[in-house]
């Protein structure tokens, strides 16, 4: 649906001017070549690997249907425009992927651990804690979310437009260290 | 090596079977939703295992692919249109006692 | 290579294992999330990357690209699989279901 919404504003952007959620700039960002050969890119190596076929046919079929999707939705995979700062951030976001997966293989490690405890019910202790972080960017609000719902025991409820989330914890000692680190790790990765 | 690819499907058929108790019996809509998401994701699995017992992988790995698109779709959408129902927790169970207001 | 094939599946199904046991034994609605968006993710990628290892072992062209699309659907189950545990449990908080607790007090 968001697909849908977005190629029709981007078709009449001047004329019809939709409700504010495009980029308040008509005529600016027409056609912005960085992101469309970089979606192009992308979906060309997707093809390949999906379609295992390298006779000539099927990969002109490829190459035009590529073309097609990185014209009608390059903005949908890059809203901004690219910037050198966006991929350094990307680079330190790779960097911040083993520690997030060590947390999941504890997370893990403790869920499995919690299911398959005969005392269960005493252990456990579910309560819903709210507090405020201090990321700004969507992004950012976005990376932590998921990373607060992958890591031992807590669950994102929901996070409001002003920075308040709501996490559910499995027990008290869980909820504890929230804010902490995690937060500050994503703060570097995304320079706030 | 065919042998140890049988016994886990077959096991992993049994964890289903578990994961269905949940999905057929569970108190409230959500925790059935909770129960089918579970379940689609093993059966994802089995889906590829029963590809390495008939020596086709390369096919049942493209259906495997459409599923695990199709289950998350199907999971969004559920979730999505059930979150208005009012009335859903009128199952009341003793585990989540019904709240009389 | 076959050891370390049957030994990863068999990690993997152990996951799967705790993950159903926990969907059935926690006793709400946001509590059995918990194993059902962890568990199965782990027993989903750990499984997957011992068919990958399995399928590569006689290497050829077709079982690389093979291989690549295992792994790509264990990329893909971990991206969403977060998402669609905060679809679920966004639908419950809009429901109104409330979260059980240990010590019911009288009053809220």
């Amino acid at each position: 649906m968001a697909s849908i919404e977005t190629i029709t504003s981007d078709d009449n952007q001047n004329r019809l001017a939709p409700k504010s959620q495009m980029p308040t700039k008509p005529g600016q960002k027409r056609f912005a070549a960085g992101p469309f050969i970089l979606t192009f890119l992308i979906m060309a190596c997707f093809w390949v690997i999906f379609s295992g076929k390298f006779d000539a046919f099927h990969l002109s079929l490829g190459f035009v249907s590529c073309l097609i999707v990185s014209f009608l939705s390059s903005d949908l995979l890059f809203p901004t425009a690219l910037k050198p700062a966006l991929i350094i951030c990307w680079l330190r976001f790779v960097g911040y992927i083993p520690w997030l997966l060590y947390q999941i293989l504890l997370a893990n490690i403790h869920v499995f651990y919690l299911s398959l405890h005969p005392r269960m019910m005493e252990l456990i202790d579910p309560q819903i804690i709210v507090f405020e972080s201090r990321l700004k960017g969507d992004i950012a609000r976005t990376t932590f979310a998921n990373s607060i719902t992958l890591t031992p025991g807590t669950i994102t409820v929901n996070v409001t437009t002003r920075g308040k989330f709501a996490v559910h914890c499995i027990n008290k000692q869980s909820g504890q260290p929230l804010p902490g680190v995690m937060e500050a790790k994503i703060a570097k990765v995304f320079k706030e | 090596m065919e042998s140890v690819f049988i016994f886990a499907g077959i096991y992993l058929g049994m964890v289903m079977l578990l994961s269905l108790y949940r999905a057929v019996i569970g108190p409230t809509i959500l925790d059935r939703l909770i129960g089918v998401n579970a379940l689609g994701t093993k059966t994802i699995v089995l889906m590829i295992i029963i590809g390495l017992i008939y020596h086709r992988v390369d096919m049942f790995v493209d259906i495997a692919l459409a599923y695990a698109m199709l289950n998350f779709i199907a999971v969004l959408a559920a979730s999505r249109y059930f979150q208005k129902r009012k009335g859903l927790y009128d199952e009341g169970t003793p585990d989540m006692p019904l709240k009389k207001k | 290579m076959n050891i370390t094939v049957t030994l990863l599946l068999i990690c993997g199904l152990l996951f799967f294992t705790g993950g159903a046991i926990g969907i059935i034994r926690f006793p709400d609605f946001y509590s059995r999330l918990h194993p059902a968006g962890k568990l199965d993710t782990a027993g989903l990628t750990i499984t997957m990357g011992a068919i990958a290892l399995y399928t590569l072992t006689p290497f050829s062209f077709e079982a690389l690209i093979t291989a690549l699309k295992i792994i790509l659907i264990a990329v893909f189950v971990f991206i969403t699989s977060p998402t669609a545990t905060h679809a679920i449990i966004d639908a419950g908080v809009r429901a109104g279901l409330k979260p059980w607790r240990k010590e019911i007090d009288p009053d809220k």
